[in-house]
């Protein structure tokens, strides 16, 4: 299957790209997509934590059970509103 | 029903708060958010916000819906801009409108800093010697993230 993966923030600058289509086995979750990006931008790996995740625009889990034509975005932590 | 909006021109404040209001309102909080000449002692010289644009409406959209069941306040109003801006230029606009003056200060005060850990926007700001996109806001924990709370942890390998 195949899913739409996007990056915003910081992660677009590592990644080098705002979004790609990504090729994953049947079954695949929302772990085995940052598994890839990892191995693939090793600089992601610092990151990781303070990560969140959607699926289809709304927030989920590592967990999360992916399906064919998903759009999964990682998000850093977000900046929006006004200065602290 | 549409509240929120992601603006790229600047945000017109007053002609927000004059279509929102109504005659049963006894209160109108305006919070307006400014973009700031310096950030962590370094002097800024513009930032530039970009968002996960249908996500970040929804989630607007959520907030909004959310504050008038919490606080009881009549309406709310939500405007964000995205792209460059300038210092002193408005990058958010949260307007409450209520009979009452305590629930939307309530709401107002809730709205940003519920905005600010949730909704996917960033800024990139600008100095004189770089650029760096701000170290958001932790996200709140009932968002999970890979080292979430206890039940949120993905399943070990």
């Amino acid at each position: 299957m195949r899913v739409q993966i996007l990056f915003f923030g910081v992660l677009k600058d590592l990644v080098g790209r705002a979004s790609e289509s990504l090729e994953l086995d049947e079954g695949a979750t929302v772990a085995d997509v940052l598994e890839h990006y990892e191995l693939r931008v090793p600089k992601l790996r610092g990151f990781m934590p303070s990560l969140a995740f959607s699926v289809n625009q709304h927030y989920t889990g590592p967990g999360a059970v992916l399906g064919d034509g998903d759009e999964v975005a990682l998000l850093p932590p977000v900046s929006g509103g006004t200065s602290r | 029903m549409s509240r929120c909006v992601l603006v790229r021109e600047p945000i017109q404040t007053q002609a927000v708060v004059e279509t929102l209001t109504q005659p049963e309102d006894g209160a109108t909080i305006t919070f307006e958010g400014i973009v700031r000449n310096n950030s962590r002692g370094r002097q800024t010289q513009f930032l530039d916000y970009e968002a996960y644009e249908e996500m970040a409406l929804k989630q607007m959209e959520d907030l909004a819906a959310a504050a008038i069941a919490q606080f009881k306040v009549r309406d709310v109003r939500m405007v964000h801009r995205l792209g460059r801006l300038q210092i002193g230029e408005t990058s958010v606009l949260i307007v409450v409108a209520s009979a009452h003056r305590a629930p939307a200060y309530e709401a107002s005060r809730w709205l940003i800093d519920t905005l600010k850990r949730k909704v996917p926007i960033w800024k990139k700001e600008y100095f004189v010697d770089g650029a760096v996109w701000a170290d958001g806001e932790p996200f709140p924990d009932d968002i999970a993230r890979v080292q979430g709370s206890p039940s949120q942890q993905v399943a070990s390998k």
